[in-house]
């Protein structure tokens, strides 16, 4: 009997160390929504990469209201999901209190700092890139005058537009027009509104525009197209949205995160803190494809790869807005 | 003459915007003159939306995506119309069910037909209403102010934008000019006069939802088809209630309810364009330019129109006395 309980107690701990390795990952979306062709589609690229890799299924979950947050993310630790990533910074809140409930989950955070002993904190560093995106505008813009629309109005997306302006100074625009869609989480799904503000950059003379705008960024390129004009597509590649009319897209691999944080979890190799990536760590970039070929000259590739150079060397430091919340160019 | 250009392009902007909410309060005065009232414009626009899109991506044309989002908005309302008419239900709740199916559904067939999230593909310019340019627009261009009033603030919109707004006038020839009309206003009055008068109340009631559903689906596909290429989820973003609530303001008559759409397009507009723009010298918050149409709406609401008295059968079934 005794040898049997040992027996039985030993197949138990195999049975859990082997359902260790099985790891069972979630996924939680921004609003905005999961193929929004941008942010969140790059993270459900990444999430569908790993799955064809590992043969591992993943859960998701959209939220469609804020008060869906910690429920939503209770009920997958609660479950026993493992790891639990989640995209956009508006998870914050929920995550600190729930990170402390439950701490043998991995959490992970997209675009947001969240300091805990179980959480890993994934930020870019928009500004780099944007301030790529930025040069080629800055060059491709025959009025001198440029665009950005943003979406909801927070530091994280003053960030872009502030290292955009900088990119498009340096490279000669004189002007540029910012706006932003809204206050509200609305502000990520308002394709209509986005076009109208585009428009109105557009009578303002301005002839690239950047929407760093989520689902709202689809109205602000289309009008772009529409009028004729240019438009720079924001963290997926969306050059392929409208080819020959995007000058770029300035790509945060956020696929890339989402990827590596189901991939270490399985291997055990899943490490908390915080992943700052950037141009060095190839985090951010431009997109360059066959749809943008047509548009980019050889000096615009040569003043990007300058431009990416030197702020690898650290030559040219980009300001980071959210560091003091003032932009200085 | 830096001003008056802004100002012409912020006019020309607020054409743009009003005109969703043009054809949806109108659709709505058609509905709340009969009585019945219509809190899911909001969702047969979103609903006609969506059918405007998928018909035009399906097959190409712009023409048959707008007769499918009229069928398909005319088809919500006459559920609405079949519950709150025929079986005497709270137009209200009815209302408000017509909105969750819309929001619901569109993704779900969205997602089943094109894979996309519930977006349609995007569309083309075959499958879209273009701008058209009036006659003579580019010749007067040239012309000072009124040149540039003719071929940029009246000249190229997109048709839908023409009709909406020939809608006002026709409109009010409707409803003070014809028989149906005055039966229209009658039964959302005192449906038992009607009645008593041998006009079928039901039969009345059904064709104002009809005229609210056909304009709710040409709101829609201005949307998905004119302002944007292709549908994206919950696109219409309150326009349907904000509609609604142009009516009010427009005590209910189609003249008052353009001017009520415009200023409301007009303070999207402008909120748009002065946004981060200094004014006298003075950088106004960006929250601030935001709110302001709301601000606006409430002071406006509160002090300056006075009461607004609804059809007074308005939200109550027509019983026949036995």
């Amino acid at each position: 009997m005794k040898r049997f309980v040992l027996g039985l107690l030993a197949a138990t701990a195999m049975a859990t160390s082997a359902f260790a390795e099985d790891i069972q990952p979630a996924l939680l979306f921004d609003l905005g929504g999961k193929f929004d062709k941008s942010f969140n589609e790059a993270a459900y690229n990444g999430a569908e990469k790993f799955k064809t890799e590992s043969g591992i299924p993943y859960v998701e979950f959209e939220v469609s209201n804020a008060s869906q947050r910690e429920q939503a993310l209770r009920r997958f630790a609660e479950d026993g999901r493992n790891p639990v990533v989640m995209v956009g910074f508006s998870w914050s809140d929920a995550l600190t209190k729930i990170a402390d409930e439950f701490p043998e989950t991995k959490f992970a955070i997209i675009d947001m700092v969240v300091d805990k002993p179980n959480v890993r904190s994934v930020v870019f560093k928009e500004e780099e890139g944007s301030y790529l995106a930025g040069v080629m505008a800055g060059m491709a813009s025959k009025s001198k005058k440029v665009g950005f629309v943003g979406g909801m109005d927070i530091p994280l997306i003053r960030k872009f537009g502030c290292g955009y302006v900088g990119g498009a100074k340096a490279a000669g625009a004189t002007d540029v027009i910012q706006n932003m869609t809204g206050d509200t989480p609305a502000a990520w799904n308002d394709p209509t509104k986005g076009g109208e503000i585009a428009k109105s950059q557009i009578d303002q003379g301005a002839d690239v525009i950047y929407a760093a705008a989520g689902g709202t960024g689809v109205g602000v390129l289309q009008a772009a197209a529409d009028a004729g004009k240019l438009g720079i597509g924001v963290d997926s590649n969306q050059n392929g949205l409208l080819p020959g009319k995007i000058l770029t897209s300035m790509i945060k691999r956020v696929d890339v995160a989402v990827y590596d944080a189901f991939t270490t979890a399985k291997d055990g190799s899943f490490k908390p803190g915080i992943n700052v990536l950037g141009l060095k760590e190839d985090g951010v970039g431009v997109a360059m494809d066959d749809n943008n070929k047509p548009l980019v000259t050889p000096e615009m590739t040569a003043a990007v790869d300058k431009a990416k150079a030197d702020i690898i060397a650290g030559t040219i430091k980009v300001h980071d807005y959210m560091s003091d919340n003032q932009c200085p160019y | 003459m830096d001003f008056l250009n802004a100002l012409v392009l912020i006019l020309d902007s607020t054409i743009r915007l009003s005109v969703p909410l043009l054809l949806a309060c109108l659709a709505g005065l058609y509905s709340e003159r009969a009585g019945v009232f219509d809190i899911g414009l909001e969702g047969k626009m979103l609903a006609g939306a969506f059918a405007g899109a998928a018909g035009a991506a399906v097959t190409g044309s712009a023409w048959l995506g707008l007769l499918c989002g009229i069928l398909v908005s005319v088809g919500m309302a006459l559920v609405h119309g079949f519950a709150s008419i025929t079986h005497r239900g709270n137009q209200i709740v009815s209302g408000v069910a017509i909105n969750f199916i819309a929001a619901g559904s569109t993704i779900i067939l969205g997602q089943a037909w094109f894979q996309q999230g519930g977006r349609t593909p995007a569309l083309g310019a075959a499958q879209r209403f273009e701008a058209i340019e009036l006659p003579g627009a580019a010749a007067l261009r040239d012309v000072p102010l009124i040149g540039q009033i003719y071929s940029e603030l009246i000249s190229g919109h997109s048709l839908l934008t023409y009709f909406a707004f020939l809608m006002v006038p026709f409109t009010w020839w409707v409803l003070y000019r014809t028989r149906f009309g005055l039966r229209l206003r009658a039964v959302g009055e005192n449906p038992a006069a009607v009645d008593t008068a041998g006009v079928s109340v039901a039969w009345l009631r059904y064709r104002a939802v009809i005229c609210t559903g056909i304009l709710t689906g040409i709101a829609g596909c201005y949307l998905s088809m004119v302002q944007n290429a292709g549908f994206v989820k919950d696109m219409t973003a309150g326009k349907g209630f904000i509609a609604l609530a142009a009516l009010i303001f427009a005590k209910w008559k189609p003249v008052n309810a353009m001017f009520a759409c415009l200023l409301f397009g007009f303070l999207d507009a402008a909120s748009i364009r002065l946004q981060g723009t200094p004014i006298m010298g003075v950088r106004v918050p960006v929250q601030l330019m935001q709110a302001l149409p709301y601000i606006l709406t409430v002071i406006l609401l509160a002090g300056f129109i006075g009461k607004a008295i609804p059809p007074r059968a308005g939200g109550v079934p027509y019983v026949k006395e036995r």
